[in-house]
């Protein structure tokens, strides 16, 4: 009788501590709305946005409503994460195996490479990357370019695009006036981003990559040399798919990391979804909706990519069972 | 070790010779080190111009604090630094190091408050730079622990509801950025509080990011507790103790003593998070910068050096915190 | 079995908490808050020239200042005695709801949004401002019609991002918006080249200009005033006392300008006046602040304080100061502007 009753009474107690503070809060901010008449709910999600937003995959503009501009910013984040997931992979492996070479200068240029790029903080890093990208490139009118048709400038970069709506033509970018029309442009608020979060995560991934193939045995390499093995063939066919285990929840963890790290976009003007939530709370004055927005999507993001992980996770555990 | 491909050996070193090279003519040998206006237009492009430092070093470290009364945040800074330095020392913890270093902290924040001991008051709204970047994730990680500490015992419960609640917490706040819980801060903590009660934004936001780095540091902590074999609680049990001094006396000093590396990382990474302040205009490191060289015409050029010098400052403080943490995991 | 003691921990944290963190103020009416404080809270910009800019000492000057010191001389009989709280544009609302400061002057535009569903009110109109566009001269654009395909630098959160929308859209004209968190940022990118275009409203511009351009006049602000911004002070909502007395001081100081009196000739004038109008506002003959719980010097104290509307711009934004703008629509009524105060009686 009584160890059940000592089992549950204090998390009862426990409960009704947090709702009477949860109700405390909420009663607060009720009392705040009705003393000052500051309008609530979700209903501002229909009416039109009524500001521009520079760059994105849809089609949008200020005259759509405002849960548009609330999945113009979603999708903003994606196209920025995902690209930048990729990159910091790919970077993150070379770094991770340069770290591990036999040659020494390699190694220590690689190790100082991580030391440096993780001890700053990322916002750091994003803002002089775009300062770097806006202050030291030259001017739309005047552009660089590298390649023909590939320009370069304060702008951003501009690349030929293939155009599909009649019939399919090459859309070339062309310095018109003082701006730059036409092809696929990535602008530079964009490019930083990207630039940032992708070298910001590489190094994190480079020492999980590292950690990774440590974790394999030295008899393995040691046994794939013996039967003469490739270096690079030694890599691919016995120290990644044996390191991949050890490799993937912590990749995981990063990429969470990552995207939610974009989120600092905020800071040099990218269109992401915090900076639409934030520049939509300054219009209708919703703070706790944008913010009950922006914390919904980033949490969904966050579940989909740990189910993602795990789902891989169980198939290269299995596969290691075998 | 592992051998790769020497040409991919080749490329990698000369793709760094050659990021490297200008980088370093530019820092290094064509920078201009004093704070001369016209030098450094003329050196502009060919080398740095830390002279830009040399003439604003005092908002950027300071901010706003009342330039006459700077040598206190200075003072404060280098009691936190102090504090800082002795706790890496790891023979000196003991009860009576935490509490004179608790004493060097409340006496750093009341040095920058001020109104006590002939002490002019200083608003905490013209508080700014390096300490300011300092109490923050100082403050931030102390008020975050003792609810860390909570939340791993909670995940850790045999009580169901307790448990669910606790993972559900550290699991929102996981999933989340840190950003949106400033946000919150900023403009939501306002209308949650009676009017009464007016917080100003500093202590606002030091509480949002010890929310924030609590689930952190309630993961690093769970992982200590993880690895103290069942028995050592059981043993004490056996000896007559109650549940809860066990774990206070037996479980949780040896769980921390296992946490600690790892404990050391998360500061570090709560120590780059409070770079996100400046978002909220508070102005610390990061956001004395736009400070210093956002309303001056003339040295607004020089953005980058004083980006990179921040940089500087963050990395100096990052990579001696890690390397003890390094330390902390190679001692045991 | 150790929920017990975790429960009794999870207990005193959040009292503890609360305990270290809560610093109680008096909650009532504004004006007993403010006068038991001593100080007016007042919400400023984090730095715009002529409105409100903090010198390297942190001595704020500008036209939202001079108010405010005005306001704090009519309701604590000291103009210093107000204190600056500099917020952005996201902060701005949520500190005055929050009671964070207790008067908004930061060239806020008026608009029925904001007015509406806020939860703030606006006292009155101090500024008459409209959105413009700021170029660099070398790109030889004279009007805002020419800018097709530019990349246009703008700040989060103000009306001007919302006009620069409405406008081109009614023109048909494509651009590009470039949207920075701060004020600071977005004129820094402009400067730097990222944005062919800058806009804010014409007296930002001005001061954009004239004070943060390295050279000032390889910049020009095109002629094309495409909104109306009427700017002003705002006070949280249901505080009709407050209200009152921060938009009487604003028109009373309109109306000294109107009656010719200045800081230099306040003092003369009450003691030689036979003016019963000019009475009533210096409270020499009439007591016209007690209804508005103040006291009968009230409006004489102010104008002693930072002078006359005339003055305040003069010294902030006229044309000797460093922004150089025309009074324009800001001028008196019967001086060919739009200033018209209700009279003080």
């Amino acid at each position: 009788m009584l160890r059940p009753l000592l089992r549950w009474l204090p998390q009862i107690l426990l409960l009704c501590l947090l709702a009477l503070l949860l109700g405390w809060l909420g009663h607060n901010v009720l009392e705040h709305m009705r003393e000052r008449g500051i309008r609530a709910g979700f209903d501002f999600l229909l009416d039109p946005a009524g500001f521009e937003i520079g760059e994105g995959l849809l089609a949008y503009d200020a005259s759509q409503p405002m849960w548009r501009a609330f999945l113009t910013g979603s999708l903003n984040t994606l196209r920025v994460a995902l690209p930048a997931i990729f990159l910091a992979t790919l970077l993150g492996v070379l770094i991770g195996l340069g770290r591990l070479a036999e040659h020494p200068l390699l190694r220590r240029l690689c190790g100082a490479l991580v030391e440096t790029l993780r001890n700053i903080p990322l916002l750091l890093q994003l803002l002089i990357c775009y300062f770097a990208l806006t202050g030291l490139l030259p001017e739309a009118s005047n552009a660089l370019a590298p390649l023909p048709s590939v320009l370069i400038s304060k702008s951003g970069l501009f690349l030929p695009a293939l155009d599909c709506s009649a019939a399919c033509t090459l859309d070339l970018p062309l310095t018109e006036g003082f701006g730059i029309s036409g092809g696929w442009s990535l602008s530079p608020e964009f490019l930083a981003v990207l630039i940032a979060l992708s070298l910001y995560s590489a190094v994190f991934i480079a020492e999980i990559v590292r950690g990774g193939i440590q974790s394999v045995a030295r008899g393995q390499i040691d046994a794939a040399r013996a039967l003469g093995m490739r270096p690079l063939q030694v890599l691919r066919e016995v120290v990644f798919p044996l390191a991949l285990r050890a490799i993937v929840p912590p990749l995981g963890n990063q990429y969470l990391n990552l995207i939610k790290n974009s989120s600092l976009a905020v800071a040099v003007g990218y269109p992401e979804l915090v900076s639409v939530a934030n520049t939509s709370l300054n219009q209708t004055g919703r703070a706790f909706e944008c913010i009950v927005i922006v914390m919904a999507v980033y949490l969904t993001l966050s579940l989909i990519t740990a189910a993602l992980v795990n789902l891989y996770n169980a198939r290269v555990a299995l596969r290691g069972t075998r | 070790m592992i051998r790769l491909p020497r040409k991919l050996t080749i490329l990698w070193i000369l793709l760094a010779a050659a990021l490297l090279w200008p980088l370093f003519s530019w820092g290094l040998v064509h920078a201009i080190w004093s704070a001369d206006l016209e030098a450094c237009r003329a050196a502009r492009g060919i080398g740095a111009c830390w002279g830009v430092i040399v003439e604003k070093h005092r908002l950027l470290l300071f901010g706003r604090y009342p330039f006459e009364e700077q040598w206190r945040p200075l003072l404060a800074t280098l009691l936190i630094i102090a504090v800082l330095c002795a706790a890496c020392w790891r023979q000196r913890w003991q009860l009576r190091f935490a509490a004179l270093a608790g004493l060097a902290l409340l006496l750093a924040v009341a040095l920058m408050r001020g109104d006590i001991g002939g002490l002019s008051p200083v608003p905490t709204k013209l508080w700014g730079g390096l300490p300011l970047t300092l109490l923050v994730s100082l403050g931030g990680t102390l008020l975050a622990f003792p609810l860390a500490v909570l939340l791993a015992l909670g995940r850790r419960s045999s009580l169901p509801l307790l448990r669910s609640l606790c993972v559900a917490y550290i699991e929102l706040i996981r999933g989340v950025p840190l950003i949106s819980l400033l946000f919150m801060a900023a403009f939501l903590f306002p209308l949650l509080l009676p009017t009464a009660w007016r917080l100003d934004i500093l202590p606002r936001v030091i509480v949002s990011i010890a929310a924030f780095a609590a689930a952190y540091l309630a993961e690093v902590i769970r992982g200590g507790l993880q690895a103290i074999p069942a028995g050592q609680l059981l043993a004490a049990r056996a000896l007559g103790m109650r549940t809860w001094q066990a774990l206070l006396w037996i479980v949780l000093p040896q769980a921390l003593r296992k946490a600690l590396p790892a404990l050391v990382n998360s500061f570090v990474g709560i120590f780059k998070d409070s770079s996100l302040i400046s978002i909220v205009s508070l102005h610390e490191l990061t956001g004395a910068l736009s400070l210093a060289l956002g309303g001056d015409a003339d040295w607004r050029s020089f953005y980058l050096e004083g980006y990179l010098f921040i940089a500087f400052i963050y990395w100096a403080f990052c990579f001696a915190l890690s390397r003890v943490g390094k330390g902390l995991e190679t001692a045991r | 079995m150790h929920g017990i003691s975790l429960r009794r921990l999870s207990l005193t944290l959040p009292l503890l908490l609360a305990s270290l963190l809560a610093t109680p103020a008096h909650a009532g009416k504004t004006l007993d808050v403010i006068k038991a404080r001593g100080n007016i809270q007042c919400g400023v910009s984090t730095g715009v020239a002529g409105f409100s800019l903090p010198d390297s000492q942190g001595n704020w000057s500008g036209f939202d200042v001079d108010l405010c010191r005005g306001i704090a001389a009519a309701v604590l009989g000291d103009a210093n005695k107000v204190s600056f709280v500099p917020l952005n544009s996201q902060q701005r609302f949520s500190a005055i709801q929050s009671g964070e400061v207790d008067v908004l002057a930061r060239n806020t535009t008026w608009t029925l949004n904001r007015d509406a569903s806020l939860g703030l009110s606006f006292t009155g109109v101090t500024y008459y401002d409209g959105q413009g566009f700021l170029v660099p001269k070398k790109l030889k654009v004279t009007s805002a019609k020419q800018l097709k395909n530019a990349e246009v630098c703008v700040q989060s959160g103000t009306t001007n991002e919302k006009n620069l929308a409405d406008y081109f859209r009614s023109q048909g004209i494509k651009i590009k918006p470039v949207v920075f968190e701060g004020f600071e940022a977005s004129f820094k990118a402009f400067f730097s080249g990222r944005c062919q275009a800058y806009t804010t409203d014409i007296s930002g511009l001005a001061g954009v200009r004239n004070k943060e351009a390295k050279n000032p006049d390889e910049y020009v602000i095109l002629p094309e005033v495409i909104s109306k911004e009427p700017l002003g002070p705002a006070v949280r909502r249901g505080d009709d006392e407050w209200f009152a007395i921060v938009r009487w001081v604003a028109f009373a100081l309109i109306e000294a300008e109107e009656y010719g009196i200045t800081r230099a000739n306040v003092d003369r004038i009450r003691a030689e006046n036979k003016d019963p109008a000019i009475g009533r506002l210096l409270g020499s003959t009439e007591d016209s602040g007690k209804l508005l719980g103040l006291d009968r010097d009230w409006a004489y104290r102010s104008i002693k304080a930072v002078g006359n509307y005339g003055e305040i711009f003069a010294r902030n934004v006229g044309p000797e100061s460093v922004l150089k703008l025309p009074r324009g629509l800001n001028n008196l009524w019967n001086k060919g502007g739009i200033l018209y105060a209700p009279p003080v009686r």
